[in-house]
């Protein structure tokens, strides 16, 4: 057998040869590759924004929202009965082993005023364990203490939007606005936190205290009500039994009989995100095979043109036979041409795919990771894509016999 | 007297061994059409020394094409036995043949047999490229084999840039490049014009008896056998004359 490097110079040069039709050769491959990287990238990215969902609402949450109420057989939704109160949350905390923390909330939408500026937002009534099992920090000044709770002083700590939307440029710490008509005071601003994975915006809210909720702002026909206990497990692998601890526990303390509905949810954020995550991936393995599929068209029209090129060059190899090439020469020659165009066009392919990643997620918004798992997935497929399609062509034309070979016209 | 010459063609003269060169005996070549069988070559025997000039001549289907393809170990017969420069080519396989062809033959086509859309100098490196010699003595000696057959200033030129004759020259270039002993030369001259066949055949003439090159050379034509010390006429897949000239 000859020396590697000679085989290789031969089969660049039979491409160059045939420039136009090397490129289009290698169009397939191109598309092919980039393609794969394309789909990795954002499946990818799909995938690591759920996971900065996961971690932005807190780790290990559950929510237990009050449940649906039957009127005349019309089932309403979730949380339309209040039917959760400060005392189950405390109860909760206090009996369930698996729990770590507990942060009852009220929630109504009130519209607030600063100066001549206005702004509608969700007001939250929280106690001072709801940053915390939120995962969320404040940005400047304080958060909402136990003693605001204790006294129902009318506090705010504000979100970034409700910021930006009422003060502008003006630094809101101390000042005062007017929370449906009732005078407040701006004590702290939270940290951005950005959008849940459904699109809500997590820094359009007010947070004041729980007791001043209750008592002085929201009129409720059920006092000492709330709306929803955000319920902190103390592992991932406590989700479950707290599940079951709280479902118990709040079953007996509503009375609710054997074989009647829970009057409260629980929602299992965490769960719900993994959830999406897994069809995320499966979504990315979903495209990524179709993308692969290209790449697998690619090939054949690689071994397409090989085929063609072994017929059109049948002279030439009975040329090369007779002057002393043996089999392998052949063979190793057009298994090189048919590598070469593969990882040409794998290398452009990657090149492509990974331009058009960034620019998509330049201009449309959306998170793209490009993984180098991907490139050497896709750029190393394309490479056996060019041996397994051009071993055939390939072996063929090393099977010529020299005399008829060089008869060919 | 060779010896005495500077030039790369003259390494022949070093490595003299045995007298003969090729020796053929009883070859048959059997083609089985359908039920018909058909021998091209029906008991051959020739045997050709180092340093001639044999020309082999008979009309188409006289058997001597196979005969030039069986020389130039291309084919095998089915039977009979051929020894080249004392190696017994029955026994080799198809890669050993590749091997054989690359030290011992050079092969001038009708047709040039050129590879096509490759320069001149590249089709004269082919040869040392499968022998496996370094590439800068690969440009080197292909450089220097191009000057001799006076192509100096065409190594970049495609085959469909150049003349027949200077397509026939890069051809001969090709043969000898590998400093092989024997070049088989196949209607050389079936192409070109009167006078660059002249041309050719003085080259021919000057390779066999400045370098000592061993030729056999196919032809129908009278004239170009008269270039020939030696000429062989087929007939019906035997050899039907053997006749030495000058």
């Amino acid at each position: 057998m000859i020396e590697l490097m000679s085989t290789f110079k031969i089969a660049l040069r039979s491409l160059k040869v045939n420039k136009m039709r090397s490129i289009l050769t290698s169009l397939g491959i191109i598309i092919g590759v980039s393609a794969v990287i394309i789909m990795l990238s954002v499946g990818e990215g799909a995938k690591s924004k759920i996971s900065k969902d996961i971690a932005s609402i807190g780790s290990n949450l559950l929510l237990v929202m009050s449940g649906s109420t039957t009127a005349g057989g019309v089932r309403m939704g979730g949380g339309t009965t209040p039917t959760l109160t400060l005392e189950d949350a405390k109860a909760i905390l206090k009996e369930c082993p698996s729990i770590l923390e507990v942060a009852p909330v009220v929630a109504e939408v009130k519209q607030l005023v600063f100066s001549n500026q206005n702004w509608s937002t969700s007001v939250y009534g929280v106690t001072s364990g709801y940053l915390d099992i939120n995962d969320w920090t404040v940005q400047s000044g304080r958060e909402i203490t136990d003693e605001d709770n204790q006294n129902a002083t009318k506090v705010t700590v504000l979100g970034d939007t409700v910021v930006t939307n009422l003060f502008g440029d003006l630094d809101p710490i101390g000042k005062t606005i007017r929370i449906a008509g009732s005078p407040f005071k701006v004590v702290g601003i939270l940290n951005p936190k950005g959008q849940t994975s459904m699109g809500q915006d997590r820094d359009d809210t007010a947070l004041i205290p729980l007791s001043t909720a209750q008592k002085k702002l929201f009129g409720t026909a059920f006092p000492g009500t709330v709306k929803f206990i955000s319920v902190q497990a103390k592992s991932t692998d406590e989700l479950d039994s707290a599940q079951e601890e709280i479902e118990a526990l709040l079953r007996e303390r509503h009375n609710i009989g054997k074989n009647k509905d829970d009057d409260f949810t629980i929602r299992n954020f965490t769960q719900m995100l993994e959830t999406i995550k897994q069809a995320t991936n499966t979504m990315t393995l979903l495209l990524g095979s179709i993308a692969s599929v290209s790449l697998l068209v690619g090939g054949i029209g690689i071994m397409n043109i090989m085929l063609v090129s072994v017929t059109e060059r049948t002279k030439e190899i009975g040329i090369r036979m007779a002057i002393g090439a043996k089999a392998m020469d052949i063979r190793i020659q057009f298994l090189i041409e048919a590598l070469l165009l593969s990882l040409a066009g794998g290398l452009i392919g990657v090149i492509i795919g990974i331009s058009c990643s960034s620019a998509i997620g330049m201009f449309s918004g959306l998170t793209i990771v490009i993984s180098p798992f991907s490139i050497i997935l896709s750029f190393g497929f394309s490479g056996l894509v060019g041996i397994g399609f051009g071993f055939y062509p390939a072996y063929k034309a090393s099977l010529l016999n020299p005399i008829d070979a060089l008869r060919y016209e | 007297m060779q010896e005495n010459i500077p030039s790369p063609l003259a390494g022949e003269g070093r490595v003299r061994g045995k007298l003969t060169l090729i020796d053929v005996k009883n070859a048959v070549k059997t083609y089985e059409t359908g039920e018909t069988s058909f021998n091209a070559l029906d008991g051959v025997s020739l045997s050709i020394n180092r340093g001639e000039f044999v020309a082999i001549m008979g009309a188409s289907g006289s058997g001597k094409s196979t005969f030039m393809n069986m020389l130039g170990c291309l084919d095998k017969p089915t039977s009979g036995s051929y020894f080249l420069d004392g190696i017994d080519v029955m026994k080799l396989n198809s890669d050993e043949l590749s091997h054989l062809r690359n030290e011992k033959l050079g092969f001038v086509f009708q047709g040039f047999n050129l590879i096509s859309r490759t320069s001149a100098l590249e089709n004269v490196k082919m040869p040392m490229i499968y022998k496996g010699i370094e590439h800068p003595e690969r440009i080197k000696k292909a450089k220097e084999t191009l000057k001799i057959v006076g192509l100096e200033n065409r190594e970049n030129h495609f085959p469909n840039q150049m003349s027949g004759g200077q397509q026939q020259r890069v051809a001969i270039a090709r043969a000898i490049v590998n400093d092989a002993p024997i070049i088989l030369a196949d209607e050389p001259t079936g192409n070109l014009d009167t006078k660059t066949s002249a041309e050719i055949m003085d080259f021919f003439v000057r390779l066999n008896e400045v370098s000592n090159k061993t030729i056999v050379l196919v032809t129908h034509e009278t004239e170009i056998a008269q270039y020939a010390k030696r000429v062989v006429r087929f007939k019906d897949g035997k050899i039907i004359s053997d006749e030495a000239k000058r």
